[in-house]
């Protein structure tokens, strides 16, 4: 006897297709999708029925012979949601199906929707035709419906050459060298860092450049949750650090101590890279770090 | 009208695997099992129902004739649909009221090959077919048109499936659990078994029923009704066609004790009882229904042998037995049947 069950594989298929005629009202629509137009037929009681049977499905009457364009968007009035498409199916990744009342119609037309996941179909919302690229009378020369278009997304992109003079140079040249350079206005008697050459409050040149120490006190921080390519991990702390001597906060990160920890009055200290790899960037100062000193009173 | 009963049913002990038995194979025991019920051997009418697609082979139901006693010939027909409708049409050629007997069988083997996509053959072939609208689908479409609350589908997926697991003819099936979807919003759960079965009936009329069965299940109303193939053109929440066919077939004219219902999904159960005017004290499918076994073509005609079982064996006095065929319960017959 044998042991293994006898299966033989079988195929019912009609080669090349099987040859319908459409007769006038479905070949009429038909037709209309391939110029890319959807169109209804009104029935005797003025319902426009989509897409067009031969007969009012009310009253069994014959439909009238005046078809109506409608859509091309529509409504979904019910949809389903399709994870695992066959291989049969329109789409070739996750989808829904959905009962469409396209604009001016009375009934509904049934086709697929893509969308990203099943909460973007709930009934009521509006969507639009994707026409296929050359339409040849066929329901599937709508490859699908997509939700209708409520945003858009547009890059923005522009190149710019900088180039560093005055002051931010002289400042920058001092940061390659390991110091801080600040200026002082004598009316004022403000100590402004980074090095600008004239006072903020009052337009006086200033002539004193004056090298400050890289400890200061962090006045006010930030913690940030969206990554930025200069922050160690996310989330990073940037803080305003008011330099040892100086009247004006710097802003710069804060490393080496978790985020939650970080807090107004903490000091801290500049860690710089190596001098080997030091640039006239301000890339030489990694972050601000804490120094362990006692927290200092802000006034 | 003549009184029609139904007599005797039969089904088979149905698999959710393909068991090698060729369709007469399968047809044989249970025609053979309402002959000894009956003791007749020559029917005056005989109809089967089933559906070629099923298994792949044009005709294929006239080798299955074969399960029959073809010779000399028979009178004989057949329905492209479950073997429900069979039952329809061998009740209206009984009313013609030359003839007394009538055999009337269903079956199916969707285990031969997807009938997720081979259900798809039944659309039409200019706006659905070409889709590649499958069966899961229209029924999801229809499932989330009614919206039921989860909990009560579940409830009736797990009901179902206890009731199979007690009658020994249907699949037996483990608690439901999980909840992964099949196409949202059904789940995995919530589709009906594969199943192979065949079921069979005997009809006979006034004198010769009474002859032939102790408590004969009259059939006091049957109709059928239809609506739109097309999903979009219905309201599909409901179910117009069946709340008609129900109301044709006289099912609230009295109580109803057992409604057997050819709910495929448990949305449909939902839709159906608000068709049918179900009360809560009409028990629902105590065979387990389609959730439970599903042989396509014959989980029809397996609804109405249920119903009239429940009157053979004198636990019922009023049941109702419903069948459907077509996309999200297109088509729906329904029968009254009395002590
Ligand atoms: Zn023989």
């Amino acid at each position: 006897m044998p042991s293994d069950p006898l299966v033989a594989q079988h195929v019912l298929e009609f080669p090349g297709g099987y040859t319908r005629t459409t007769g006038p009202v479905i070949g009429r629509f038909l037709s209309e999708l391939r110029a890319r137009r959807i169109v209804g037929v009104r029935t005797a009681e003025g319902r426009v029925l989509v897409p067009p049977l031969e007969y009012d499905p009310a009253t069994g009457e014959p439909v009238t012979g005046e078809y109506v364009e409608v859509g091309p968007a529509g409504t979904i009035t019910t949809s389903a949601w399709v994870d695992e498409p066959l291989d049969s199916h329109p789409l070739d990744r996750p989808f829904a199906w959905a009962l469409i009342r396209l604009d001016g119609a009375d009934t509904d037309l049934l086709h697929a929707v893509e969308a990203d996941n099943p909460k973007a179909l709930a009934a009521g919302t509006r969507v639009w035709p994707v026409w296929r690229d050359r339409p040849t009378g066929h329901i599937t020369d709508i490859s699908c419906f997509a939700p209708e278009v409520t945003k858009i997304v547009s890059s923005v992109r522009a190149e710019y050459r900088l180039q560093v003079g005055g002051a931010l140079r002289v400042f920058l040249e001092g940061v390659e060298r390991g110091v801080l350079l600040g200026s002082r206005c004598e009316q004022c008697e403000k100590v402004y860092v980074p090095l600008r050459l004239a006072c903020p409050e009052c337009g006086n040149t200033l002539p004193d450049t004056l090298e400050l120490p890289d400890t200061g006190t962090i006045t006010t921080f930030a913690i940030n949750n969206l990554p930025d390519p200069r922050a160690p991990e996310v989330p990073f702390v940037s803080a305003y650090i008011l330099l040892d001597g100086a009247d004006i906060p710097m802003i710069a990160l804060i490393g080496d101590v978790p985020a939650h920890e970080v807090r107004q009055g903490m000091r801290v200290r500049a860690v710089w890279v190596p001098e080997s790899e030091r640039t006239a960037s301000m890339a030489n100062i990694r972050w601000f770090a804490p120094t362990g000193e006692p927290d200092v009173e802000l006034a | 009208m003549r009184d029609v009963a139904i007599v005797a049913f039969a089904q088979t002990r149905h698999t959710d695997h393909d068991t090698g038995l060729a369709e007469h194979e399968l047809i044989h025991p249970v025609i053979s099992e309402v002959k000894e019920l009956t003791g007749l051997k020559r029917f005056g009418f005989t109809c089967s129902g089933s559906c070629d697609y099923l298994a792949g082979a044009p005709f294929s139901f006239v080798s299955a004739l074969d399960a029959l006693a073809a010779w000399p010939p028979i009178s004989e027909s057949h329905v492209e649909m479950d073997g429900a409708w069979a039952l329809y049409e061998a009740w209206v050629r009984l009313q013609h009221g030359d003839i007394d007997s009538a055999l009337v069988y269903g079956f199916g083997k969707s285990s031969l090959g997807d009938l997720r996509t081979i259900m798809t053959l039944q659309l039409d072939p200019y706006y659905l077919a070409p889709l590649g609208l499958d069966q899961l689908s229209y029924a999801a479409l229809q499932a989330a048109a009614v919206g039921a609350d989860r909990q009560e589908l579940d409830e009736i997926v797990r009901r179902s499936r206890a009731d199979g697991r007690s009658n020994p003819y249907a699949l037996d099936l483990p608690e439901p659990d999980g909840d992964d979807f099949a196409v949202q919003p059904l789940r995995k759960t919530d589709v009906p078994p594969i199943t192979d079965g065949a079921a069979a009936i005997v009809l006979a009329t006034g004198d010769l029923a009474g002859r032939l069965h102790p408590n004969p299940a009259w059939i006091r109303g049957i109709a059928h009704r239809t609506e739109p193939h097309y999903l979009g053109l219905r309201e599909l929440a409901r179910s117009a066609s069946a709340a008609d066919a129900a109301r044709a077939a006289g099912v609230t004219k009295g109580p109803v004790e057992v409604a057997e219902l050819h709910a495929q999904f448990p949305h449909e159960e939902i839709i159906l009882r608000q068709a049918l005017e179900l009360g809560g004290d009409t028990v629902i499918n105590p065979s387990g229904g389609p959730l439970a076994a599903n042989p396509v073509m014959a989980a029809g005609l397996v609804r109405i042998g249920e119903a009239a079982r429940r009157i053979h064996d004198g636990t019922a006095s009023r049941t109702v037995a419903h069948a459907a065929s077509g996309p999200c319960l297109q088509q729906n017959l329904v029968t009254v049947l009395e002590a």
